[in-house]
């Protein structure tokens, strides 16, 4: 990418241009911003992540013998509401996307800069609300808050809760809108659609599902919340209400809800696996256009989560039937990340070990979604611990290792910092085995029959939850070191060149830290992304 | 349930299980397969290709269309077959046998009361016999719940406000878990339960073992003119009154004041009960006071089995006597197909 800016050296950064706290609460710089949502999510992680810790601890033996019922429902409602709203949908987006978009496509500045901090914002209200109405006081609904127990039984600060979400989707609906935006509007010339990077691509198509979903979401609460305050009938059948109404209306934006968690960690697995086989990816437009269709096919498969609700056995089918049609864009993504290694020039650095990490656990995460889309397969394994331990495999298997990935990836160019890799190597190990520890006897649990959310079980299935809850103290450790050696090298790290990868990306051509202003002349592309070799390119298949 | 020693399935106990664990091994195998492979190339590309100096610079290579059609074709064919194998066996959950023994099922915060044809009670223990069909027909006083036997592999949900259904036929004699699969709060997980699956003779023994005060069609009865439906409804053939004649109404079709055509079966009995205005009766007013509130959906399912008794079941042209003898009100719904029972229209009393 020899076209693009080259950037002279020199001392001024996005960093060190300003060090008051106005000039952090306050930037318009999307990099300031997305470094403000890396804080916070950071915070909420950890509060989630503690929750997680007290639930495992508990289920270590068949009577509920560290908390009561009462707070064993709170925890794990809290753990979810937590992860699901306030980590894993901000995440990789609002911080990492948020720092690189511009850079990606060679822009200055997100399209909207003053709407990107005003996401921040309400995105830390909302935060605020929900946690407060969690830690004083609790809400034991579930993070599904299925009705009539959230809007008629349910005792704590639902609505505070309720509230604090509903806000928070506003911060990513705007987010999803600024993006979109940007990627159409703010390309640098040259940059065609079919020469933007992966990770631009998944998040296009995350946005497009936060734009188009979570109104639904924020509509479905707000119902919620006035039936419970004002007992306005909807969903309760006692006022006349449909309480399958709400989970169609719920699952219809949490279930796309789960590809905004997957799809950026698909895309950062692109670019990590890409730079280090030191390759093209093999079936770039395969993997930009799959992303797209699971956006828009992951729109009508949200009745799978219903086939036990009294739904019509036909309506089943179609649900049926297209989940497993959802499944396919993500194989072949699969496919083309496992054939880019081939005859390629692999590196195991730390992002690398995330990326195949990944592969492997979205990979285990997919194929065990199958089971649950087979109707006759799910009405013995929903709301069993074999569903827990399927979107765990996804969504901690899938969507934090691909937010590490790319923390780990990008911290140079972030910080301008390099962190240490022995330690960063180790802990990927780590990570990876105690997550397996943790989440895979959860599969046998759940064909067993354990019911998720059970407070106290059957002796029988003390066995697997012993391995589980050992696994996830392995976890736990696993994420307590990149805490401390990201903080260390932001102290004492080396000084990161412009491009410690060897990569090809735009935002690879200049300094670390960038500038504030990103690049000093907007750059011409004449090329695709990832242009290693000027060989002529050999044809497979 | 051997608790010493570690297992990965729950006891095979009803017909459905081997169907399913099948297409379990069938899921596991596909998985299993492709998560090794996946894995194994992996590691082969990481060893084979690592880098061996920094300058080296792979040759590019363009994927194909048809490698891509390959790997998209071959797993959505894998897939169609998991597809098309759990549909089959949910077709066959959700069609229970024309003449599976019925139970009633209620579910509240934080217990399972069943209620037996014969007019036994139970709370969170389930009696039935081996080899038999069994119809739960279930409903939640509160929140939503699910009933789900883990050794039967199959579940479905208790609502509130309205009737569902699930069955089976077990297959070995023995105790299994009854669980709430759907969280209903505080004591979620423990409202739990124990199928006893006995041999028919123990079955019947302990069917005739006391406790029932009359069968449940008989305690509909006297429900019945407790409440004073008997004021407007006729339980006599061909007595009119102002309300619709309820004899040998169960099973057949009546036309509503809107032109639709209703089959008399449990979910309208107990609507028209709870709900009189949602359908009436061509030819009647809406006269009828709801009885939500003063009557429990145990109270409702034994109403229902009255309702089934009187006069001949369809299809059997029998007589079954008004006062719903304990006999009839069992069997005689057996042959009839849908869940019986047969309902008051709208309609009603109170003058």
């Amino acid at each position: 990418m020899e076209t693009a800016a080259i950037v002279k050296r020199e001392p001024r950064t996005y960093l060190n241009v300003d060090h008051t706290l106005k000039g952090w609460l306050l930037t318009e710089d999307h990099k300031r911003i997305g470094i403000l949502y890396l804080i916070v999510i950071t915070i909420f992680f950890a509060i989630g992540g503690l929750f997680a810790a007290l639930i495992r601890i508990e289920l270590a033996t068949p009577a509920g013998d560290l908390v009561e019922s009462g707070v064993y429902n709170r925890l794990f409602t809290g753990h979810g509401i937590i992860m699901v709203f306030f980590f894993l949908i901000p995440s990789i987006p609002a911080s990492i996307g948020n720092f690189l978009i511009p850079l990606m496509i060679g822009a200055k500045d997100v399209a909207f800069p003053k709407l990107n901090l005003l996401s921040w914002y309400l995105y830390v209200i909302g935060g605020s609300m929900a946690l407060t109405a969690i830690i004083y006081g609790g809400i034991d609904t579930g993070w599904t808050f299925y009705v009539p127990f959230s809007t008629g039984y349910a005792s704590g600060m639902v609505m505070l809760t309720l509230v604090g979400i509903f806000i928070n989707g506003f911060s990513s609906i705007l987010t999803g809108l600024n993006f979109m935006v940007t990627i159409h509007r703010m390309r640098a010339p040259g940059m065609t659609w079919f020469r933007l990077p992966l990770f631009i691509w998944s998040l296009y198509s995350t946005s497009l599902i936060q734009v188009l979903a979570t109104p639904v979401v924020a509509v479905t609460l707000l119902l919620a919340a006035l039936e419970r305050g004002l007992h306005i009938g909807i969903f309760d059948p006692t006022l006349g209400g449909d309480p399958v109404l709400f989970q169609h209306l719920f699952w219809f934006y949490s279930h796309p809800a789960v590809y905004i968690m997957i799809l950026p960690a698909m895309g950062v697995t692109s670019e990590i696996i890409s730079t280090f086989s030191k390759k093209e990816p093999f079936g770039y437009s395969f993997i930009a256009l799959s992303s797209l269709a699971i956006a828009v096919f992951g729109f009508i498969v949200w009745g799978h989560h219903l086939f036990v609700s009294s739904q019509s056995v036909y309506a089943g089918m179609v649900f049926s039937v297209l989940s497993y049609l959802v499944a396919i864009p993500s194989a072949i993504k699969v496919f083309n990340w496992v054939s880019t290694m081939h005859k390629g020039s692999v590196q195991l650095t730390t992002p690398m070990l995330y990326g195949i990490g990944f592969i492997g656990l979205f990979t285990i995460g997919g194929l065990t979604g199958l089971f649950l889309a087979s109707m006759g397969m799910d009405v013995h394994l929903t709301d069993t611990y074999f569903v827990v331990a399927h979107f765990h495999y996804i969504m901690v298997g899938g969507a934090i290792m691909g937010f590490m990935g790319g923390l780990h990836f990008w911290w140079p160019k972030i910080t301008g910092k390099l962190y240490a890799e022995n330690w960063a190597k180790l802990s990927a190990v780590i990570i990876f085995l105690g997550f397996n520890l943790t989440f895979f006897p959860q599969f046998i649990l759940g064909y067993m029959g354990m019911p998720r959310r059970y407070h106290v079980y059957a002796p029988e299935f003390q066995v697997y939850n012993v391995l589980s809850s050992a696994g996830a103290s392995i976890l736990g450790l696993g994420y307590a070191i990149p805490l401390t050696y990201f903080l260390w090298s932001l102290f004492f790290g080396k000084q990161a060149p412009a491009n410690p990868w060897g990569a090809t990306g735009l935002e690879w051509q200049i300094q670390s830290p960038p500038i504030p202003e990103n690049f000093e002349i907007t750059p011409v592309i004449t090329e695709a992304s990832y242009k290693y070799s000027h060989e002529e390119a050999a044809h497979v298949g | 349930m051997g608790q010493n020693t570690i297992q990965f399935f729950p006891d095979q106990a009803s017909t459905i299980s081997h169907t399913v664990d099948g297409l379990y091994f069938y899921l596991v195998a596909v998985s299993a397969f492709f998560s090794i492979l996946i894995a194994v190339l992996i590691i082969i590309f990481a060893v084979k290709y690592r880098r061996r100096s920094d300058t080296e610079l792979p040759k590019p290579v363009h994927g194909g269309l048809w490698l891509e059609i390959t790997w998209s074709v071959i797993p959505l064919g894998l897939a169609m077959v998991m597809f098309a194998w759990g549909a089959s066996i949910f077709f066959t959950e959700s069609r229970p046998p024309a003449d599976s023994m019925e139970i009633y099922v209620t579910g509240k915060q934080w217990m399972w009361k069943i209620q037996h044809m014969e007019g036994q009670r139970e709370i969170n223990e389930l009696h039935i016999p081996v080899n038999r069909d069994i119809k739960l027909t279930m409903t939640s006083e509160d929140v939503i719940h699910d009933f789900y036997v883990p050794a039967f592999r199959t579940k479905s949900d208790v609502l509130p406000g309205r009737y569902t259904t699930e069955w089976f036929k077990a297959t070995k004699p023995g105790e299994y878990h009854i669980f709430c699969a759907e969280y209903c709060g505080t004591k979620h997980s423990g409202m739990i339960g124990t199928v006893y699956v006995m041999e028919p003779q123990q079955f019947d023994a302990w069917l005739s073992g006391g406790g029932a005060q009359g069968t449940l069609a008989q305690k509909g009865e006297a429900l019945f003119s407790q409440l004073g439906c008997v004021t407007c409804h006729q339980a006599t053939a061909d007595v009119k009154g102002r309300c619709p004649n309820l004899h040998g109404i169960w099973g057949k079709t009546q036309q509503m004041n809107n032109g639709v055509v209703v089959t008399v079966d449990a979910p309208y009995v107990r609507e028209s009960i709870l709900e009189p205005s949602a359908k009436i009766v061509a030819g009647y007013e809406n006269i009828m006071p709801t009885f939500s509130g003063l009557v429990t959906e145990e109270g409702v399912q034994q109403l229902v089995e009255y309702v089934k008794s009187i006069g001949p079941a369809p299809g059997v042209g029998g007589s079954a006597p008004t006062s719903g003898t304990p006999a009839p009100a069992g069997k005689a719904a057996r042959p009839v197909k849908t869940p019986a029972a047969a309902a008051p229209a709208p309609a009603a009393a109170n003058p």
